[in-house]
């Protein structure tokens, strides 16, 4: 039975009077895997930013799990359940793979100073199961992330990886909704296709609900499971992907209008 | 190994001896003319400098090393030795004759082959800037005008220029006049940097036992006072071991007769009466460094190499261990050494101590956390005044009769220190808290000013007619008792080696407290937000609260030291707590190696141990007057050149070397390029 | 770029409380000592001025030394402006403080110091010849005052490009702490006196509308103000005006401002981004040179130290006029010097506070703070690139 885990209202957001975002009306039901589309500029990153308590929306509500999410800190946000990844790419580049991925367990661990100080069973335990889950995290995409790696620096890593463990740090805050902002940009197409197969792994063995921006619409048809259009700050069409994609106002906002319809 | 360095030298030699073939016009067409201006002007303007600012005839009177037997000469008109102020000037040839010709070898280039263009460039540098100081003894022969009644000489320019004087004029011109110091400069000069420049020419071998000579006498003559002490300490030990049983108690140089020792003969062999190493000790030092330094390139050559790649070989674990069994050792052969030093080094490591404890404290702010906090000796401040207001008969009349006063008739009270201190840290803390809530959210930049304007307001209303019932003004609080632990003993100001200890065990604690922090949760959260604060945010980490942490541990660290700083002195004073202390620590911590623990502790002992603290005198207590001038020279120059601090931190330095880290890496072959080859590795792996 | 912006809602961590709870607290001081201020005027000892000060009420202050203390912040302010517009000018094109800055107006003030005791000795300073001569120094102190900003920025600042945010800030302390060494080493640690300058400058006045006499005596007016605080105004007001005619009309202004919003593009347009970032070091050390000489006309004497705490309330000031803005470095550089000037008396006083004056400083910092806490981006807005303004 499905249930809604995020919703939104009426939400709005202006930059000095440029309409980033209008009136966006917008759910995503758990365990659904959700494709937003749209050309560039369509205000589809601002909307993760706005979920993820980066820009605050100057109207509307967003509810996770019935509870609005307006005013919370990225913090809280990430500590409520909900984790993104970045369009472009921000890992903490000298910070080893393992470190980038212990770190974002800060909120789901509980250690403070005494512990760290006196270095009490429960801190070894913890540091082990953070060590442990870290580890488990980054082993889901195969050998490259892990043995020899581990230990070293992200910024060593090739494009494709960084996207990798961006990812892997994203699910390390155990999130139960993750937003994928452009997964397989910069990937070639094998790695894409690689990537899919892997998204859809992230809901069927992790549990994760998942929004994902993606210009790809091969990845877009091939997880989604319902596609939201955005132009312009507002919704042009929500569906399945091929409805959306005959839209006939999606492919005016992707190619143009008729020269006729101009008038 | 060493054939190939015979090849070397052999064709070096080749080398050089084609070069002398050449004419003498060819001879100066291998030399950059640009860069040989460019060094030149800038040894000439460092001689000029270091003469104005009085460094050269500062420094004069302090005789390092002789050439003659200072015991027979002892009028010798001059030339009978160097002297530091002597090192200060002719340091620069020779340093700049070494940088001059200093090239950088690209990856895959072949490297130009060092010969007689070298030697020249070097002359040339040196000449250049020997030019420097000739045309400054011409101007100021020019400004010079003597008195006709009574001889004395005056100069118009010494008006504004203090420095501007007879004696500099004296020790510029060798006493010859400027005729003689115009080509003499050159000459010299020249010569020396030549010098410098050789080491380039030489094989590696050579030099380094050549540089390792160099640097043991100079360190020998410059830390006379702590060879001399040291040795005299052990072998009076030696002589007479019932001095231990003394040790605890008192400083043992005190009221005791002093005790033949062993290492007598061996100091009257080194260090003349007057001061200074005599010639003999010049060439002791120099061949056994030399000798060590050949014996070390030749026997081991190689090993070290091999022997840091096993280490680094092995798992991190295991050299955590073995890195913290060295520090253990470290911290014991460093426990040890009060035992055989007199007060004056004793007082000395107690300030060490102090610094490094106040420099802990600001690595985990600006190392870890990434804060640059100006105003970290407010909470100095505010550990010396709680600490101060609590063990001192001497406080403000204004303070209500329910706050203790932990002194009993005039002594302190057993324990006493140790209950301030509870209250020093909760003071320290909650300081840091009211500083640290308002700041924390501002960028980097206004963060470090406005820490600067609170450190300044907390200096301020301690010194204000306002609070003075309380802080007692200008006038501080003075009998503050010392630190009295019963049956262990009472710290004082009077008994240095007391202060020592008590330092180090709160060293220890803040070291500990440091490394621990690093390696937890927290100290990920901190290197998160140094890293990217917006995205560390994102990734679920409570940014103002972390960084509030740093900020409040920073706070009781350096409140710590003010308390053992207000048992030490004994009296305490808004002029303590200047922003000059904040800035030095800050340099400490910058010089030694941000985030590192081990860079701290060598910045401390090499800058507040040798150079001495914003009011403490280090080792070269001659340097008092220029060391804030170092310290500013050390800051900028370790920004431009080496950012990571002496002893880097691998993760700090990675950041400020970007480029160049990712450049090696890719020459390692670490970096993946692109993944096909991976790939197929995924594939057949299951994911 | 995303860039994380915060609420402007109620406060809701314990952090937010704390900071409203300071916010209204400063502010609920300085207002409760103005109201205590203006009930002292009316009557010294009323009920809060007996509170504070005991029995024999607060001192009234008169109107020649309210009128005093005016002019007094005005002059230091304009002085502190002109400071800060290097401050503002250097962090709007490359994000950083030049805690050096204050370095710079301090040997501009040697300079001024040396020169005026040789022409004394030539005896050019007190005789017809002053004019010129004062002019020369003036002149000369701002040649060398650009020249010391620009070797500045080629020696310490310039590798540093591109470097982590604090590397140069770091590096800057350090420059000003080796100039303010060196200039001890060079010239001594005392402080240095300028020549006697004339009297028509030093000690005579303008005397506007005489509204009466003292008990002794002496007339009040409405206004007086020593000739030399108002040339330090005037100067300051000319300076200003050049500057932002240099800024805004001329086409290396305009080369500065197009670096100042984004480095990258600027070069692109054909703009050398080197060469306009010396200009402006150059243009903000002949404002802090101008400063420096004001200085010494205001207090006759110089001393090494004299860069540190003006530079820093200069720094105050740009960031009160908000960073980058060149009219607001000006407004905050002369409300900075008005509230330094009047809050001892006016604020701290009333609240019976001893010795307010030594304060001062305090009071220059904690103006600071308050600032930063209710409007960061200064009274009159910021103008930073965009990589800066995160």
């Amino acid at each position: 039975m499905s249930e809604r885990i995020l919703d939104i209202q009426n939400l709005s957001v202006t930059f000095g009077g440029l309409h980033a975002l209008k009136d966006l009306n917008f759910h995503v039901d758990e365990g659904e895997i959700v494709g937003v589309i749209g050309p560039n500029g369509a205000g589809k990153t601002t909307f993760f930013n706005m979920i993820s308590g980066m820009v605050t929306p100057t109207s509307g509500d967003i509810l996770f799990e019935g509870e609005s999410l307006i005013g919370l800190d990225p913090n809280q946000v990430t500590q409520r359940g909900i984790s993104r990844t970045f369009q472009n790419v921000r890992l903490f580049a000298n910070m080893t793979i393992l470190e980038n991925v212990m770190v974002s367990q800060h909120c789901r661990t509980k250690q403070g100073v005494w512990g760290a100080l006196f270095n009490t069973p429960a801190f070894k335990k913890e540091e082990a199961e953070i060590r442990a889950h870290a580890e488990k995290v980054l082993g889901f995409f195969g050998t490259r992330l892990i043995g020899y790696r581990l230990e070293q620096p992200a910024s060593v890593l090739s494009y494709a990886n960084r996207r990798r463990l961006e990812i892997a740090r994203a699910m390390a805050t155990s999130p139960r909704l993750l937003l994928l902002d452009e997964p397989v940009a910069g990937m070639n197409p094998k790695e894409s296709a690689e990537l899919t197969g892997l998204i859809g792994k992230l809901r069927s063995e992790w549990g994760f609900t998942i929004v994902m921006i993606e210009h790809d619409m091969n990845v877009v048809r091939d997880v989604s499971d319902r596609v939201v259009c955005l132009d312009h700050g507002e919704t042009l069409a929500q569906g399945s992907f091929d409805e959306v994609s005959n839209d006939p106002e999606v492919i005016e906002a992707y190619l143009g209008r008729p020269l006729e319809k101009q008038k | 190994m060493s054939d190939i360095n015979a090849n070397v030298l052999a064709t070096e030699a080749a080398e050089t001896i084609e070069d002398l073939a050449e004419s003498a016009s060819g001879l100066f067409n291998d030399v950059d003319r640009d860069r040989v201006v460019r060094y030149g002007s800038y040894l000439a303007m460092a001689l000029v400098f270091v003469s104005l600012v009085g460094m050269a005839v500062g420094l004069d009177g302090r005789q390092i090393l002789f050439w003659i037997n200072p015991d027979v000469y002892v009028n010798h008109p001059d030339g009978q030795g160097l002297s530091l102020g002597d090192v200060a000037l002719w340091m620069w040839p020779l340093l700049l004759g070494w940088a001059a010709t200093n090239e950088v070898v690209l990856e895959g280039m072949q490297a130009r082959v060092r010969g007689v263009s070298d030697l020249v460039t070097g002359f040339l540098v040196g000449a250049l800037g020997g030019l420097g100081i000739s045309f400054l003894t011409f101007l100021m022969s020019v400004d010079r005008e003597i008195n006709p009644e009574n001889g004395v000489p005056a100069y118009g320019a010494r008006d504004p220029l203090v420095n501007w004087n007879e004696q500099l004029y004296i020790m510029l011109t060798f006493n010859r006049g400027w005729t003689f110091a115009l080509w003499a400069w050159p000459l010299l000069a020249g010569l020396l940097a030549m010098v410098g420049a050789s080491f380039r020419v030489m094989s590696d071998p050579i030099r380094k036992a050549i540089t390792a000579a160099l640097i043991s006498v100079l360190s020998v003559s410059v830390f006379q006072f702590l060879v001399d002490d040291l040795l005299e300490g052990v072998g009076e030990t030696i002589a007479d071991p019932g001095r231990i049983s003394n040790f605890f108690e008192s400083d043992p140089s005190l009221g005791r007769p002093r005790v033949d020792s062993a290492f007598d003969p061996l100091i009257d062999f080194l260090y003349a009466k007057t001061g200074g190493l005599r010639l003999e000790g010049v060439i002791l030092v120099a061949v056994v460094a030399a000798a060590l330094s050949l014996v070390a390139s030749y026997l081991v050559r190689g090993r070290v190499k091999q022997a840091r790649q096993a280490y680094f070989d092995r798992p991190l674990a295991e050299r955590t261990r073995s890195s913290a069994l060295l520090m253990v050792g470290v911290a014991l052969a460093l426990l040890i050494v009060p035992f055989f030093t007199g007060s004056i080094i004793n007082e000395l490591l107690a300030n060490v101590g102090i610094f490094l404890l106040l420099a802990l404290g600001l690595n985990i702010v600006v190392g870890l956390a990434g804060i640059l906090d100006l105003g970290y000796v407010a909470f100095f401040a505010v550990g010396g005044y709680t600490t101060a207001v609590l063990t001192s008969a001497g406080r403000g009349e204004s303070w209500p009769s329910w706050v203790p006063l932990l002194v009993d008739e005039g002594e302190p009270v057993v324990g006493g220190w140790l209950i301030a201190l509870v209250l020093v840290m909760v003071f320290a803390g909650l300081t840091g808290l009211l500083i640290g809530a308002p700041v924390i959210r501002m960028r980097g930049d206004y963060l470090a000013i406005v820490t600067l304007g609170f450190g300044e307001i907390i200096r301020l209303l301690f010194l204000s007619d306002w609070l003075k019932g309380y802080f007692g003004g200008a006038q501080g609080i003075t009998n503050i008792e010392g630190a009295d632990f019963g049956p262990i003993g009472t710290v004082t100001g009077v008994e240095p080696r007391s202060v020592f200890y008590l330092v180090a065990v709160f060293a220890a604690i803040a070291i500990y407290v440091s490394w621990r922090l690093e390696r937890s949760r927290l100290g990920r959260a901190w290197m998160a937000i140094r890293e990217d604060e917006s995205v560390a945010e994102a990734m679920g980490i409570n940014t103002v609260n972390m960084k509030l942490m740093a900020f409040v541990v920073g706070a009781v660290l350096a409140s710590f030291a003010g308390a053992i700083f207000s048992a030490k002195v004994g009296s305490i004073f808004p002029t303590s707590f200047l922003i000059l202390v904040s800035i030095i620590i800050l340099v400490v911590v910058i010089v030694g190696g941000m985030g590192n623990i081990m860079g701290v502790i060598a910045g401390s002992l090499v800058l507040i141990g040798v150079l001495g603290g914003p009011k403490q005198p280090g080792l070269l207590q001659e340097f008092s007057e220029y060391k804030l001038l170092i310290y500013g020279v050390l800051l900028v120059w370790m920004m431009l050149q080496r950012p990571e601090g002496l002893v880097p931190n691998v993760r700090r330095s990675r950041e400020l070397h970007q480029e160049e880290f990712l450049q090696d890496a890719w020459l390692k072959g670490e970096v993946d390029t692109d993944d096909e080859g991976d790939d197929v590795a995924t594939e057949v792996a299951p994911a | 770029m995303t860039t994380a912006v915060r609420a402007k809602g109620a406060p809701r961590t314990g952090v937010d409380w704390f900071l409203l709870v300071m916010r209204v607290g400063l502010i609920a001081f300085i207002v409760i000592g103005l109201l205590g201020f203006v009930a002292q005027q009316i009557d010294p000892t009323n009920a809060w001025a007996t509170w504070r000060h005991g029995d024999e009420g607060a001192a009234r202050l008169s109107w020649a030394q309210f009128q005093g203390l005016v002019v007094t912040g005005l002059s230091q302010g304009a002085m502190y402006g002109l400071i800060a517009l290097g401050y503002s000018m250097v962090y709007g094109v490359l994000g950083f403080i030049n805690f050096a800055h204050g370095e710079v107006f301090m040997i501009a003030a040697f300079t001024g110091f040396i020169m005026s005791t040789k022409f004394d000795q030539a005896g050019w300073w007190d005789s017809g010849a002053f004019i010129p001569a004062m002019l020369f120094t003036i002149v000369v102190a701002t040649i060398v005052a650009t020249i010391v900003a620009v070797v500045m920025e080629r020696v310490a600042y310039r590798p540093l490009r591109g470097s982590p945010r604090l590397i140069p800030l770091i590096t800057s302390i350090g420059v000003s702490f080796f100039l303010q060494n060196a200039v001890i080493l060079l010239f001594g640690p005392g402080a240095k006196g300028y020549a006697p300058f004339p009297d028509w400058l030093d000690k005579d006045r303008i005397n506007i509308w005489q509204i009466g006499e003292s008990d002794t005596g002496v007339p009040e007016y409405l206004l007086s103000v020593e000739n030399k605080k108002l040339l330090v105004i005037v100067v300051a007001a000319i300076s200003m005006a050049g500057l932002w005619y240099f800024v805004e009309r001329t086409k290396t202004g305009k080369a500065m401002r197009a670096v100042a919003e984004d480095k990258e593009i600027a070069s692109l347009m054909g703009i050398d981004v080197d060469r306009t970032i010396v200009t402006t070091f150059a243009v903000g050390g002949a404002m802090a040179g101008i400063a420096g000489i004001l200085w010494g006309i205001l207090f006759k004497s110089v001393i090494a130290t004299t860069g540190f705490l003006p530079g820093i309330k200069a720094f105050t000031a740009a960031v009160v006029g908000g960073v980058g803005n060149l009219g607001g470095a000006m407004a905050g550089g002369v409300s900075l010097g008005g509230a330094e000037a009047l809050a001892p008396l006016m604020v701290l006083d009333p609240w019976g506070i001893e010795g307010p004056s030594q304060l001062r400083d305090a009071v220059v910092f904690t103006l600071l703070i308050l600032v930063l806490l209710v409007k960061p981006t200064g009274l009159f807005g910021e103008r930073l690139s965009s990589e800066d303004r995160a």
